[in-house]
């Protein structure tokens, strides 16, 4: 099975490499993940692995979860992930098999998907980097607005109607954001823990999927290879 | 305070020999300066005039005069960058941030060390810094 976990982010700090130089990371705890079902062609339609994360108080929890942990022979876990895999990948995998952060050992560089901060309604200037209006030359109260965002001409004809998915204010934050390629700085087997260079997406505490990169810029990609 | 987990990921980054430090002291920084491949140090005399941070991310500021021009420079104590820290006199300062040096001048802006005398030395370290205090004694 690819490496992949589900974890925690638990803070940044910095930390000094060998030359002196200071360095940016995320502590991220990183399982231990049960194996709480394998899904394959036959039974399910597709292949995936499900895993489980962290223990819950069974009253916390409900008789479906509960349930569905004991089949896999496991206590109740308060979060659970499916992983799509390749039919290949499945062998060797089981139900109640566990997975902990040494599966990341030999790998340079992860992927962390989490849940961004939720930022409420954010005009465009913050949500889609717009520059603004004038800050002088007679505008008046509209500073940070976004301009026009349609007349009758648009390139979808004369619809006189803004294009849709036209860029405007709204909601930010609070959705599902991928950090790719990150920098694996270490791992802390006693603990669990892997700590990456850079900032991993959403709060403290947050719950993050960690896996293996998968798109390597050709740098980076050299840097996995050598390792 | 950072997570319990955040400092035992700190922990090994920690320097075990750092000399007690206090704002108003006026300390000699070692610092490692790379010119190419060669290394040197270099030492910066000032005044700390802030202490910010925990941890290893915990920095000092430390204030000089140069030529008549302030300068500061901001050195995280855990960097390997810095070789040592001596510790040379203790400043009698009633402030946590000593920004008010900053609008001083002349004379104005020694006085505050002398509160204690400047010839006040580095009283030895107490118990706790026992550790430290041999290297303080060969330099």
């Amino acid at each position: 099975m690819p490496a992949a976990l589900i974890g925690r982010k638990i803070g940044m700090t910095r930390l000094n490499d060998s030359t002196g130089k200071n360095v940016p990371v995320t502590v991220i705890q990183a399982g231990p993940c049960h194996v709480s079902q394998v899904k394959t062609v036959a039974t399910d339609g597709y292949d995936a692995v499900q895993l489980a994360f962290e223990d819950v108080k069974a009253r916390n929890s409900t008789m479906p979860e509960i349930a569905h942990d004991a089949k896999a022979g496991l206590t109740p876990k308060r979060e659970h992930r499916e992983f799509r895999l390749k039919a290949d990948q499945l062998t060797g995998v089981e139900a109640g098999q566990l997975f902990t952060v040494e599966m990341f050992e030999g790998i340079r560089f992860v992927d962390v998907t989490g849940t961004s901060k939720g930022k409420g309604f954010a005009g465009t200037m913050k949500r889609h980097n717009f520059k603004g209006l004038c800050a002088s030359h007679g505008t008046e109260r509209k500073h940070r607005s976004q301009g026009s965002i349609a007349s009758h001409a648009t390139n979808r004809g004369y619809s006189g109607r803004p294009k849709k998915g036209k860029k405007m204010s709204g909601h930010l934050g609070d959705e599902r954001v991928t950090a790719r390629s990150m920098e694996v700085i270490g791992r802390d087997k006693e603990n669990n823990l892997l700590i990456v260079k850079g900032a991993v997406p959403g709060a403290n505490h947050g719950l993050v999927v960690i896996r293996e990169a998968t798109r390597l810029y050709s740098r980076k990609a050299k840097l996995a290879k050598a390792s | 305070m950072s997570h319990p987990l955040i400092q035992a990921v700190e922990k090994a980054h920690l320097k075990t020999d750092l000399p007690e430090l206090s704002i108003g002291d006026t300390v000699d920084v070692h610092l490692r300066i790379t010119e190419g491949t060669k290394e040197r140090i270099q030492v910066f005399n000032g005044v700390i005039i802030n202490i910010q941070g925990y941890g290893v991310t915990q920095t000092v500021t430390v204030r000089r005069i140069v030529a008549n021009e302030g300068v500061e420079r901001i050195l995280p104590l855990h960097s390997p960058k810095i070789a040592k820290i001596e510790v040379k006199r203790h400043g009698h300062v009633r402030r946590a941030k000593l920004y008010y040096l900053r609008d001083r001048v002349g004379k104005k802006r020694r006085l505050r060390d002398r509160r204690r005398g400047l010839d006040t030395v580095v009283p030895e370290p107490v118990a706790a810094e026992t550790a430290a205090a041999p290297v303080a004694a060969k330099a």
